[in-house]
């Protein structure tokens, strides 16, 4: 069997708070064109965890690799030049910015967003903008966002601030995505379209996802593996039918959530 | 009458440019700057120091100001950016603060409270007063016209959607891969080299400075500017500026009309109505007089025929 080469390798990561481990030891991986499929009961540690493999957080201890790049100490800016993106728990659209300039936003290596290009090249700027703009345009129409391109990000209901972000992520380019949540309050025809949608990108485009959801049926439908957490620490880690037996996820997870 | 109101518009035009710089720091980016007046006072002082000491020309004044305004920039927002947003506020101030005591204290170098006199001004001889204040005007214009168009060209670039996306939340362009420190440091530098230039100007314009011209009610002018004419908008801070400086400076007509006012009381009543007509702006129109435009999309027919009817099919299925 050729394994499928490393897109997150994450060993003994740890984040505490005041002295408690929020994560605790987390060894992570993911490989290249998987779905991996993260749950746990609320205050799991699922977010936080999410927080230190985008590096919006310092982790106290463990190492980090991202397409088989150290990236235990990058910034987070680096993170997407490593090819790694993420959309948050709650939705963060940039209110003032309109819905395709909040997607252009995430286009990398658009010339127009280096002073000097900026200022000295307008042309060249214009030229680039134009490329992304059509690209953005793209993205906002895999998630049927098209038809709002002109409104503030202010003006969309909550599910559509989630598919916002989603056109972000593909925008950037990125190969890995990890998504927190994103058919959380989103109505139920929306989590049909993003499910068949991360279903389509994995599988055409071969983007590795690692995806946060209490929906065990969207679980279910997407993930190949399933990782469980519970109190920072990963309990159990395996096919769905697999982690669905396990007496210890059914304890701390699944048996609670019913 | 008529220079009187040259004096005005060339203060106002400073004023501008001023109001400009920290529509770019704080309008589009964000960033708290009360310390307009540090990097104002430094750029004036530089420039003089230049210019009278070692005996160079305005040009040389100016461009000293102007490296000198980048340095002070590039320290101040470099040391407290990578801290918390708000470190940048207290330390612009304690900045300003500082730069204020240097003036009045190291007198050996700056003649302190007494004044700097400046004789170097970047006027032609053979032009008389008026001729002189006339030049003068457009010398700020121009500096004006300049901080305008660049400011302007960047608001309506990428970069510019960059920063004002770094206003809006910084976690969002930083995981889609935007070095936020390195634009917050950018946009805080070129402010600050502006304020620097304005500063240069003023000095050899006036040709005797204090540091009294450099302290907190300049900086209230300035932010009342941008605020009353609208953050994000370049030219709502020019109108801003205009705006303020002619009712502050025009509050001087009523002086006759009240005389039992003294002249430390009628310069508080010259902020009192400033402040009232802030109070209404921020009360009707809270995004200012002109509020930040909205950067519409081109539209699609520019677009190519491919992307359109994907549009098109999604469209059809949305909703
Ligand atoms: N910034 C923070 N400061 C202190 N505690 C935090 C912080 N972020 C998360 N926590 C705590 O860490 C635990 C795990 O949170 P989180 O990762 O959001 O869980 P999950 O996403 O699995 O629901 C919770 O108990 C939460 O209260
Ligand atoms: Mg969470």
């Amino acid at each position: 069997m050729t394994a499928l080469p490393l897109r997150i390798e994450a060993s003994g990561l740890t984040k505490r708070f005041g002295g408690i481990a929020v994560v605790d030891a987390v060894s992570f991986q993911a490989h290249a064109g998987e779905i991996v499929g993260l749950i746990g009961p609320n205050g799991a540690g699922k977010t936080t965890l999410f927080n230190l493999l985008s590096r919006v957080l310092r982790s106290d201890a463990g190492t980090l690799l991202i397409n088989g790049i150290d990236a235990t100490r990058r910034a987070p800016h680096e993170l997407a030049t490593l090819g790694l993106v993420r959309t948050f728990q709650l939705a963060r659209e940039l209110d003032r910015l309109t819905v395709l300039e909040n997607v252009l936003l995430a286009a990398r290596d658009n010339r127009g967003e280096r002073l000097f290009d900026a200022l000295c090249r307008p042309a060249a700027t214009r030229k680039s903008e134009h490329a992304m703009i059509q690209q953005a345009r793209e993205a906002l129409s895999i998630v049927s966002l098209a038809p709002h391109e002109a409104k503030p990000a202010a003006a969309l209901s909550g599910g559509q601030k989630k598919l916002l972000e989603l056109a972000r992520c593909l925008m950037s380019g990125a190969d890995i995505i990890l998504l927190d949540e994103i058919a959380a309050g989103v109505a139920p025809h929306l989590v049909e379209e993003i499910v068949d949608l991360v279903a389509r990108l994995n599988r055409e485009h071969g983007k590795t996802f690692v995806v946060i959801e209490h929906n065990v049926g969207v679980i279910s439908r997407l993930c190949s593996r399933v990782v469980v957490m519970a109190q920072g620490s990963v309990i159990a880690e395996g096919s769905f039918e697999t982690i669905s037996r396990d007496a210890n996820v059914i304890a701390s997870y699944l048996g609670q959530a019913a | 009458m008529e220079s009187y109101l040259i004096a005005i518009l060339t203060i106002a035009g400073i004023y501008a440019v001023l109001a400009l710089a920290l529509n770019l720091q704080f309008g589009m980016t964000g960033l708290i700057n009360f310390g307009v007046v540090g990097f104002y006072g430094l750029g004036a002082y530089t420039s003089a120091l230049v210019t009278e000491l070692l005996g160079l020309p305005f040009a040389a004044g100016l461009a000293a100001a102007i490296a000198v305004g980048a340095v002070a920039g590039a320290a101040a927002s470099g040391l407290s950016l990578r801290l918390s947003g708000d470190f940048l506020a207290i330390v612009t101030l304690g900045f300003a603060e500082t730069v204020r005591l240097v003036l009045n204290n190291e007198d050996w170098l700056t003649r302190g409270p007494r004044g700097f006199i400046i004789s170097t001004r970047p006027v032609p001889d053979t032009l008389g007063r008026d001729g002189a204040s006339l030049f003068y005007l457009g010398l700020v214009l121009v500096l004006a016209l300049v901080a305008f168009l660049v400011l302007e060209r960047l608001r309506r670039s990428p970069y510019g959607r960059t920063l004002r996306a770094i206003r809006e939340d910084d976690l969002v362009p930083a995981t889609l891969g935007k070095n936020v420190f390195a634009y917050r440091l950018q946009a805080f530098v070129i402010g600050s080299v502006l304020m620097a230039a304005a500063g240069s100007i003023y000095a050899h314009y006036v040709q005797t400075i204090t540091p009294d011209n450099f302290t907190t009610p300049i900086a209230i002018l300035i932010w009342m500017s941008l605020v009353v004419g609208g953050a994000g908008n370049n030219v709502g801070a020019v109108v801003g500026a205009l705006a303020v400086t002619a009712i502050y400076e025009g509050s001087r007509f009523l002086m006759p009309f009240i005389p039992w006012l003294n002249a430390e009381q009628m310069s508080a009543l010259r902020f009192i109505i400033i402040g009232i007509a802030l109070i209404a702006v921020i009360r009707f129109r809270p995004e200012g007089l002109l509020p930040e435009p909205v950067n519409l999309p081109p539209s699609r027919t520019a677009q190519s025929s491919t992307s359109q009817q994907q549009y098109q099919v999604t469209g059809g299925t949305a909703s």
